[in-house]
């Protein structure tokens, strides 16, 4: 028998911002409680209050430099209602639905390959200095290739929309800023059934690993729970930019369906708890206690009914015959829907490219003014909820911000001790290796911890234990 | 009128390159006529002269003196791109940015701004050595058509020259003494002037920076297409020489 300990992982790594996980063990070294705390605080919702209503897009895509374009767009939707924008032109539409694609293809890209795959190719207990994306590259040179021009390929196509890899500016209240010239459609067409080959190949890699890693799939941060995204509206397919809203029991049961998101303040809830930054959200009609839900790839291919584009609901298809159809509730498929996604994004890209509406020159629509909007996407990491109100100057009086990873929150805290507990608890001697497997748990949700708490700062994430009386006995942090 | 200019035309030099002038031209405006750009934030094409800014100094007859105010005269050698004239500019414009609250990420100005051209221009490439003052100035959004962002303001008083003398309105004036000189709206707030979306002093050539807002048009022009997308400033003036 040992004294209560506690352990914290600190930061967590390979994801985006900082937080900690603290874990505590009794004195038979017995996981007894693990958190995921958020230690970053941002305050974007309060200092955008009082910036005029078309700075709002470009300012608030500075909570994050890996999905700005999210956050960019679920504003630009939310400033579209306020200028009375109901429907778009078609050029508009178009090209932030390319730039959107762009967007959640290079971010999938990047959580897949350059941050989760060490953990998938050389296992979650590899040494250390094994599980980066330069031993990627080292030992597959093909697939290391791959990961770096298919993240530029979208990189490009946000530049050739926003106007810059990262933070730039085309969509603005009504429409958009530019469209696209025929030089920079040709270059993306010359490259696009690359891209699908690509893409088809990440699909199997992620599918194969899966299937061929069953048993740990199933048991690893794996637990039943409610699911939330947008669809279309009409038919339930996928849809990344816009919808309404479709929520599922883990039993595949609808929780509800076809909701404006303009309503989601009456279907969700955000809790809020001493120990995090980051809120809690749950369903209103469940409770906090059974009313949470996750969000994200996995999320989507569990609510969508099918996907508009044929490879992504080929093999769709297949991941839902994997659960018999009812929702799939291990934490670990993520990948596999992520990777289906970027064939997804990848496939309407280019639909889009031969589209000559993105050629058009009717770019900004124009309406009778409203003083409150609310924009809703599908943003890499899951539902992204933006919502403003604004007086008669254009100023902004209210913001309230629900990202993809404060979803997540309670899923991910759930995975958190799902995983510590099954591989720490009664551990005499804790590992690097054993640590790592916690932050696999949290990797799998691609968090963006920053986005979450629109933080403020620099805070790193470790990993704390703490003991049966509440001392911290052991931690582990890294610097960055 | 230019067969006068011609009869009474004169040289003198800048950095070695000889110029013309005629009677009553300033430095600043002879070097502009000879593709000869001389740094400037508070002049502008159309406005009197103030020579307030300093950032147009040059060497004159081993004086420092103000390109923009300075006659020019026959024969004078003048002293413009130099490493010691462009190290002051750079020291001034550096105080401008820790003066204000000048974000470039987020401000619509972002690639129209003279300000942050300039800083371009002059190799600012780190950020200001001296402290940020930070003044903490409320948004005036009381105009239906008009904002002002004097968090962004530099002094260079080109709204109070344009419109007392273009528009004929007297809008903006300055107040205080010292460092807490600013510029002011000549009302409670804007909506409290007359100041029209179409006046010469809201317009975005008057405003160096992204204070004058005009509303409802930010971010319109794309990335790549703002005046300092594809050039330094000074570039169409320098491009006369070419």
């Amino acid at each position: 028998m040992t004294e209560p300990r506690m352990i914290e992982i600190s930061p967590v790594t390979r994801v985006e911002g900082h937080g900690k996980v603290t874990i505590h063990l009794d004195e038979e070294n017995r996981v007894e409680e693990a958190r995921l705390h958020i230690v970053e605080f941002r305050g974007f919702e309060r200092f955008i209050r009082g910036r005029l209503m078309w700075e709002v897009p470009v300012i608030v895509q500075r909570l994050c430099g890996i999905c700005p374009v999210s956050h960019h767009l679920a504003a630009a939707k939310a400033m579209d209602m306020i200028a009375g924008v109901d429907e778009l032109t078609p050029t508009a539409e178009k090209m932030r639905r390319l730039m959107h694609y762009g967007q959640v293809m290079q971010s999938h890209v990047l959580h897949f390959f350059h941050l989760a795959a060490p953990d998938l190719l050389f296992g979650f207990g590899a040494p250390a200095e094994k599980r980066n994306i330069f031993e990627v590259i080292k030992e597959k040179p093909e697939l290391g290739k791959r990961a770096v021009l298919m993240r530029k390929y979208g990189q490009e196509i946000i530049e050739a929309t926003a106007g810059k890899k990262i933070h730039g500016t085309g969509a603005i209240p009504g429409g958009i800023n530019r469209n696209l010239t025929i030089e920079r459609r040709d270059h993306f067409l010359g490259s696009i059934d690359m891209m699908i080959e690509w893409a088809l190949d990440a699909v199997k890699l992620a599918r194969d690993y899966t299937q061929e890693h069953e048993a740990l799939v199933a048991e690893f941060g794996s637990f039943p729970s409610n699911y939330m995204s947008l669809v279309r509206e009409s038919d339930g397919a996928l849809d990344l930019y816009h919808g309404s809203l479709r929520a599922l029991s883990s039993t595949g049961d609808l929780i509800f369906d076809q909701i404006p998101y303009t309503r989601y303040h009456e279907l969700i809830v955000e809790d809020v708890r001493s120990w995090s930054y980051m809120k809690f959200p749950f369903i209103t009609e469940l409770g906090p206690e059974a009313g949470w839900y996750r969000v994200g790839p996995l999320a989507r291919m569990n609510t969508a009914s099918f996907i508009d584009t044929p490879l992504a609901d080929k093999a769709h298809a297949v991941l839902k015959a994997e659960t018999g159809g009812v929702p799939n509730n291990s934490t670990l498929a993520n990948h596999w829907a992520r990777m289906i996604e970027v064939l997804h994004c990848i496939e309407k890209i280019r639909e889009l490219l031969n589209d000559p509406d993105l050629q058009g020159t009717d770019l900004i629509a124009e309406g009778q003014r409203r003083e409150e909007g609310i924009g809703v996407i599908e943003a890499p990491r899951g539902n992204l909820i933006h919502h403003y109100k604004v007086d008669e100057h254009d100023q902004v009086t209210y913001c309230n911000l629900i990202v993809s990873t404060t979803h997540n929150n309670e899923g991910m805290n759930r995975a958190v001790k799902d995983v510590a507990v099954k591989h720490l608890s009664g551990q005499a001697q804790i590992t690097e290796g054993m640590l790592n497997h916690v932050e696999v748990a949290i990797r799998a949700y691609d968090p963006c911890l920053s986005c979450a708490t629109h933080a403020l700062g620099q805070m790193p994430l470790q990993v704390e234990l703490f003991d049966a009386e509440g001392s911290m006995v052991d931690s582990r942090r890294q610097s960055i | 009128m230019s067969g006068t200019k011609k009869e009474t035309g004169f040289s003198f030099t800048i950095d070695g390159v000889e110029v013309t002038a005629y009677a009553g031209q300033t430095i600043m405006e002879a070097a502009d006529e000879a593709g000869v750009y001389i740094p400037r934030l508070c002049d502008h094409q159309g406005l009197r002269h103030q020579g307030s800014c300093r950032v147009c100094t040059v060497k004159a007859g081993g004086r420092s003196v103000a390109a923009c105010t300075q006659p020019a005269a026959p024969g004078q050698a003048v002293e413009n791109e130099t490493k010691h004239l462009n190290k002051m500019r750079r020291d001034l414009v550096e105080m401008l940015f820790h003066e204000g609250n000048h974000l470039c990420p987020i401000c619509e100005a972002s690639g129209n701004c003279e300000l942050q051209a300039m800083a371009y221009r002059l190799d600012m490439t780190e950020t200001t050595r001296f402290p940020y003052l930070e003044p903490c100035r409320a948004l005036d959004a009381s105009h239906p058509d008009i904002a002002l962002d004097t968090n962004r303001c530099i002094s260079c008083g080109r709204c109070i020259r344009a419109s007392q003398d273009v528009d004929g309105k007297g809008i903006f004036g300055y107040v205080g003494r010292g460092i807490h000189r600013r510029v002011a709206v000549n009302g409670e707030n804007l909506a409290d002037t007359d100041a029209e979306v179409s006046d010469h002093a809201i317009s975005r050539e008057v405003c160096p920076v992204g204070c004058i807002i005009r509303k409802r048009v930010g971010f319109v022009t794309p990335i790549g297409e703002r005046e300092f997308d594809n050039g330094l400033i000074g570039h169409e003036i320098e491009e006369k020489r070419k």
